[in-house]
């Protein structure tokens, strides 16, 4: 892939035919964890008849998904007090729907318009934003199933088998930071 | 459900005490973690919040160098939809009474 480039009000890209099936298949894991996590919280029919929906009180078990939909309060001290811990729950209840909803709607922009066997990409502006989201949920569920840490070397012995996780990661983390840097000129 | 019993606590309160309590501004802390990248951060500081390139950095370079940043503040309400705001780009904030 060469850097991301804007004129105007249209961002474009390029990828080749494995970097496209590379992200498109990680999106659609993402997207996949998303919705299943959705589906686990049935709305009863006080919340079709209002529309107020509402979700899942506890922060998921999965550390992955736990990143994507983080609490509203910090609760990893020794002692959080109940208030808090009932505060978090109350707003995550709250929240969490329409975070689910723009979490898959942003892997939604992803896949429609990265060609599935490689080429051109053609954004605007707005979908660019939506991918620079999408690009991160990808390195965030990715950064913390390998254990990404501020020390993190460029590169894993061979013999760990998070090396090659750690290329891809790499590779998420330059097409992220060309396309800011794409985005951030005028 | 519970912050809509909380509201109507609030509202019903006829001491206006829990009225009070609502009163103490929040702000918005977002911190540090190893997989945001610093540009991003100052993208999404200057989107969301409409700051200007120089305070978007510094805020970013603090929550970087001192592992945390307040980048907003104001009634629960606001910081509440900021945070959330903050959660959609993958930011990893949270809200807490301004000390």
């Amino acid at each position: 892939m060469k850097p991301w480039k804007r004129k105007g009000d249209k961002v474009f890209g390029e990828l080749d035919k494995q970097e496209a099936a590379v992200l498109r298949g990680l999106v659609s894991q993402i997207d996949d964890m998303l919705k299943a996590r959705i589906e686990e919280t049935p709305q009863d029919e006080l919340a079709e008849l209002t529309g107020i929906r509402t979700g899942p009180t506890t922060s998921p078990d999965d550390p992955v998904l736990s990143r994507l939909l983080p609490d509203f309060h910090r609760l990893d001290d020794d002692n959080p007090g109940k208030a808090e811990l009932d505060s978090a729950a109350a707003l995550r209840s709250i929240h969490e729907p329409t975070l689910l909803d723009l979490k898959t709607g942003v892997a939604g922009v992803v896949l429609d318009t990265c060609p599935m066997f490689g080429g051109g990409v053609r954004l605007s502006l707005e979908q660019a934003d939506a991918w620079l989201s999408a690009l991160n949920d990808v390195r965030l569920a990715l950064g913390t199933a390998i254990d990404v840490s501020d020390d993190m070397p460029d590169e894993l012995p061979d013999d760990d088998p998070r090396s090659p996780h750690l290329a891809v990661y790499h590779w998420l983390t330059w097409v992220q930071e060309s396309l800011v840097q794409a985005l951030s000129a005028e | 459900m519970t912050a809509p019993v909380d509201m109507e606590q609030t509202q019903s309160d006829p001491t206006g005490a829990a009225v009070v309590s609502e009163d103490v501004p929040w702000q918005t802390v977002v911190w540090n973690d190893p997989v945001n990248l610093m540009s991003y951060v100052t993208y999404v500081f200057q989107k969301l919040f409409g700051y200007s390139r120089d305070k978007a950095t510094k805020l970013m370079l603090d929550v970087h160098h001192e592992g945390k940043a307040i980048v907003s503040h104001g009634s629960k309400e606001k910081v509440e939809g900021d945070v959330a705001k903050l959660h959609a780009a993958g930011l990893w904030a949270t809200m807490e009474h301004q000390s």
